[in-house]
């Protein structure tokens, strides 16, 4: 496949004999002391199933309380026992901390950690044609970051005052005052540290990605002939560098008043029958630090699942992503604007009104570039050649989750329509729909067609096929309805409604609706894990090429080896998406592949 | 045992698909199939399902809201409200459109355009024109919905006209008290140092101000005296939490007559005007009125964490944030008496709820609000007993009336959030 390879391009990263360092690994240094980019790869997802696992599990406890308030379930008793279930009944204070946690996993140590872990440490090296990352030994420390990361987060759950239960965003002053909450005690202390070592490993990769990206790649490799996958996961890192060290400075100050008394986040606050010294510090100062990151994050869930799902729609619909310059702009403008809409999330803050129209007007700009990509999604399936693989089931699934859930943004960025839905079931819907289920979903399609990739063998098509169309079908059953319970002016984090009559009723029925969906929802996901690990050791074994796509992480061997290419470094001689080119025999063009005399290269 | 049955049930069924589909993948592999080889008989079939999971979609999607649309709040009730909800009215139709158009789009072309061996896709990398409409047309709508929004956010937003008649809605875990202007209709100056069983707002005036330095330094005496008189005895970590408390209360006094320097000079200087002079006279309460029909600004303080009062009906919310007062315009226009004819339920009543997570009784902190007539209201606002009876020592909170609905269980008496 490599063409005629100059001697100086065929190595960028050192690795001048790549096929000598094939030694006999010891189990520790090859599993755990990796630095190998596929490895690391693999022990950020594994991490994340685990962890998406267990926030799963979580959710599934507080929806059974909310749609049956006060019922016993030996499903909760079994992993909460007598403390926080007692006879089965879900504790108010454990169901903030369940809240809590599922979101915080979900969106950092699964859709971050996870989803661009996994992704930018498998696919960077491999899609430029590097033999690794720039920095193996940062690698290697990012991911054992994250996993100590994980552990501190899931060791917060077993202290005696229970998980923090402020909500993801943990504002004070209750995050601060353990007299507010009991969860604010030794479980935010856990929660806050381990925020800090998460946000040190995805720093430490992140720079990682940016360095490679922009240093390794192979000859012929120019920007514009990147895969989308890497211009979502490159960006993402960037996002990510600007944006976490603001939550640090911001979950500092936090550690600040909680430990050495002093009063960023609090002013004039009288509880527990006593007037505390704290003078002159604002709550609203947390928010902003905190949604100068919040925001951004949510970009930094979706942007690889972008990526993700051009490079499999175009890859399965046998033609090229349409409008390739048009993706990467949206990608780059909804980068750059991520850091200007922070305070849409603040419209009711008493935050001056000013400012929300402001907020409420860069809000809606940033709309435009993802309409953008939607309309070139739909466009590219247009007159395509669709393969439904799982993978490009769980793409088109992604596209169409993200509508919805964009087009409810539409509401919630205008300040005024906000008033009347902020913090109710309609705000955890749209999230959910545009961040959660759609960046899950192009999580699930990168498992599915890099699976081979990852592991030399393939996943079952099958259980595949089983298990999308049952996510598919429990994820708009749980979601769709939850904005009706929105609308209807449900405040979410809401332990049970009974106290309400408004809330009786249709109300309830549409709570009972979203659970069962939900239960049947984490069933599917047994289908997926069975199908996972089963096929790490007994799959079929993979070929190399399996759905005949273009870019270079299918030019190197199905066995891993160090330093990816046994012999010298592919070299790139066109775009990505040479799909049924015209007069080419077949429907795919690899980017090893020499232009012919007179052929025009889109991706000039 | 059931849950047992159940979970068995379970497990069973999924070995048995995890066998049976592992039993087809060994015939399928003997055959020579290959995972990533999919026919064009299975491309067709999972085309269909687009389409038919698309259809079945978008009709349950107009079904939903039809067959539960009383669960849908019912019409504002408020001025402000009544914007808010013609803004959503143009809102669902401009989205609701879009929507049925890209899903018809997306799924229809998933399904019609399957794998044909033989066949290939359409070479279609860009097209400069389409991609510039669909840039432009979506930021024209954009930019035109959102300047809509912002018109009537700035409508709801602006500052009131002079006069606006005030209530101060004030939050604490986990419950509301309210605070209307007395005679000079001015609502007074607060502390958070004030609060007490007596003083549940922390109201300012000389004479309360008086009596909780007073007390305060009482507390420090005996806190004093009763360190110094265990010195000896006590180990040095409860000798230090005792210096620690004396210091808090040395502290608090030192700042109250720092406030009560501040309160004579402001009444020196603003004489009448001074907001110290206003608090006597107002009334404090733990029910909740609004007069129908006129101009109200609501006020937002916070004793303890945020909270955020959310009045769904009237379309109103805003944070209460401790340390800062928050403020919003609301015009009710709907007495709960015409409600209650509207919605066809006599118990109906408008709920201040607490919408912003504020510890483990969240999902409990509400108040019934009641709008009625402005002759109702001052009716019932006249006989509210004032915070300071002029002679009186302490003014009293006025209790729910009897015969009102019942207020939550969590609700706590004032003063016991000790
Ligand atoms: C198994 C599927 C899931 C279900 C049934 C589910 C359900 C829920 C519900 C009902 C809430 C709101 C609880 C409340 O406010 O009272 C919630 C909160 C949340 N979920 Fe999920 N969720 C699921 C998956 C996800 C995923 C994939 C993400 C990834 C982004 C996610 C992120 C969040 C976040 C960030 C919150 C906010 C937590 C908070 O209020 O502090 N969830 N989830
Ligand atoms: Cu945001
Ligand atoms: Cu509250």
């Amino acid at each position: 496949m490599s063409a005629v390879v100059h001697p100086q391009a065929a190595d960028n990263s050192g690795h001048a004999h790549a096929d000598l360092h094939q030694h006999k690994q010891s189990f520790v240094s090859k599993y755990i002391f990796s630095h190998d980019h596929k490895m690391i790869s693999k022990q950020f997802l594994i991490t994340a199933i685990v962890m998406a696992w267990v926030a799963m599990i979580m959710s599934i406890m507080f929806r059974l309380q909310i749609a049956y308030p006060g019922e016993s379930f030996a499903f909760t008793h079994f992993f909460l026992g007598d403390k926080w279930a007692p006879n089965g009944v879900l504790s108010p204070s454990m169901f903030l901390g369940l809240v809590t946690i599922h979101g915080t996993i979900m969106l950092f140590f699964v859709l971050t950690g996870g989803l661009s872990g996994t992704f930018a440490n498998l696919l960077i090296p491999l899609q430029i044609g590097a033999r690794d990352m720039a920095s193996g030994f940062l690698n290697m420390l990012s991911a054992w970051f994250f996993m100590a990361a994980s552990v501190m987060m899931l060791s917060s759950l077993f202290v005696e005052s229970g998980p923090a239960a402020g909500g993801w965003t943990v504002y004070p002053p209750l995050s601060v005052l353990p007299q507010a909450i009991p969860g604010s005690g030794t479980g935010m202390t856990l929660w806050l540290f381990s925020m800090v070592l998460f946000i040190i490993g995805s720093l430490m990769g992140s720079l990682n990605y940016i360095a490679t990206v922009l240093n390794l790649r192979t000859k012929g490799m120019r920007m514009t002939r990147l895969p989308l996958t890497v211009w979502g996961l490159f960006l993402t890192a960037i996002v990510g560098v600007l944006a976490f060290p603001v939550l640090v400075s911001a979950v500092v100050l936090l550690i600040m008043d909680r430990m050495l008394g002093t009063s960023f986040y609090l002013s004039e606050i009288y509880i527990a029958g006593e007037a505390l010294d704290n003078m002159g510090g604002s709550p609203i100062l947390y928010e902003h630090l905190f949604w100068f990151l919040g925001h951004p994050e949510v970009y930094i869930v979706i942007l690889p699942a972008f990526g993700i799902s051009s490079e499999i729609i175009s890859t399965m619909s046998r033609k090229p992503i349409f409008g390739y310059r048009a993706m990467i702009g949206s990608l780059m403008a909804i980068s750059f604007m991520s850091f200007l809409v922070w305070a849409h999330h603040m419209f009711i803050t008493g935050m001056n009104p000013f400012l929300g129209a402001v907020f409420s007007f860069t809000t809606m700009l940033i709309a435009v570039p993802s309409s953008i990509k939607v309309f070139n999604y739909i466009t590219t399936l247009w007159r395509g050649n669709i393969i439904f693989s799982p993978a490009m089931l769980f793409s088109i699934g992604m596209v169409s989750t993200f509508i919805v859930g964009g087009l409810t943004g539409i509401i919630v960025a205008n300040a005024a329509l906000d008033i009347q839905v902020h913090d109710t079931y309609f705000v955890v819907a749209h999230f959910h729909m545009v961040m959660g289920v759609s960046a899950i979903f192009a999580m699930m399609a990168a498992v599915y067609h890099w699976f081979p990739r990852m592991y030399g063998r393939m996943m079952n098509t099958k259980l595949g096929y089983w298990h999308f169309w049952g996510t598919m079908i429990a994820a708009y059953g749980v979601f769709i309805p939850m904005h009706y319970v929105g609308i209807g002016g449900g405040p979410r984090r809401y332990y049970e409604y009974t106290e309400f009559p408004m809330f009786q009723g249709h109300f309830m029925d549409l709570n009972v609706m979203i659970t069962v969906f939900a239960c049947m929802g984490g069933l599917m996901q047994i289908i997926f894990t069975y199908n996972f690990f089963h096929s790490i050791w007994y799959g079929q074994k993979a070929v190399e090429n399996p759905w005949h796509s273009n870019t270079l992480e299918w030019t190197a061997p199905v066995e891993h080896v160090h330093g990816n290419w046994p012999g010298p470094l592919p070299v790139v001689h066109r775009w990505p998406y040479d799909y049924s080119k015209p007069g080419k025999p077949d429907d795919f063009v690899p980017q090893t592949v020499p232009l012919e005399e007179g052929e025009e290269d889109e991706g000039n | 045992m059931m849950t047992l049955l159940i979970l068995a049930v379970l497990v069973l069924g999924l070995m048995v698909v995890f066998r049976l589909s592992r039993v087809a993948d060994l015939t399928n592999e003997l055959r020579g199939s290959r995972q990533e080889h999919i026919t064009e008989r299975t491309n067709w079939l999972q085309g269909r399902l687009m389409w038919l999971f698309g259809a079945v979609y978008l009709i349950l999607f107009v079904w939903l809201p039809y067959a539960y649309s009383d669960v849908f709040l019912p019409t504002a009730a408020s001025e402000q409200g009544v914007w808010i909800d013609n803004m959503y009215t143009y809102n669902w139709w401009l989205l609701g459109i879009v929507f049925f158009l890209t899903n018809i789009a997306l799924f229809y072309f998933a399904g019609r355009y399957y794998h044909r061996d033989g066949k290939r896709a359409f070479w279609y990398p860009h097209n400069n024109k389409l991609e510039m409409v669909w840039t432009v047309v979506p930021t024209v709508v954009l930019v035109a919905t959102i300047i809509y929004g912002i018109i009537v956010w700035n409508r709801i937003t602006a500052a009131p006209a002079p006069g606006t008649m005030q209530v101060e809605v004030y939050s604490k875990q986990f419950d509301w008290t309210f605070r209307y202007a007395g005679k000079d209709g001015k609502l007074g100056a607060t502390d958070y140092r004030l609060i007490n069983a007596e003083n549940p707002l922390g109201i300012v005036t000389r004479k309360a101000l008086a009596a909780r330095l007073a007390g305060l330094k009482e507390e420090a005496a005996k806190a004093t005296a009763d360190r110094d008189a265990q010195a000896h005895v006590l180990p040095e970590d409860l000798l230090k939490e005792k210096d620690k408390d004396v210091a808090h209360l040395n502290r608090m006094v030192e700042r109250l007559l720092g406030l009560q320097a501040l309160m004579e000079q402001d009444i020196k200087d603003n004489g009448d005007n001074s907001t110290y002079l206003h608090g006597a006279d107002d009334k404090v309460t733990k029910e909740f009125h609004l007069p129908v029909d006129t101009d109200v600004e609501l006020l937002f303080r916070s004793q303890d964490v945020i909270h955020s009062a959310y009045l769904p009906h009237l379309r109103a919310q805003m944070n209460t944030v401790p340390g800062m007062t928050t403020r919003i315009n609301i015009k009710p226009t709907i007495t709960t008496d015409s409600m209650r004819v509207i919605t066809n339920n006599s118990e109906f009543d408008y709920i201040l709820m607490c919408n912003k997570v504020c510890g483990i009784s969240h999902y409990n902190m509400q108040s019934p609000l009641t709008v009625e007539t402005s002759g109702a209201f001052k009716v019932w606002n006249i006989v509210l007993p004032v915070f300071e009876k002029p002679g009186a020592a302490t003014a009293q909170v006025a209790e729910p009336a009897a015969g009102t609905k019942e207020e939550s269980a969590a609700q706590t008496e004032p003063g016991t959030n000790k």
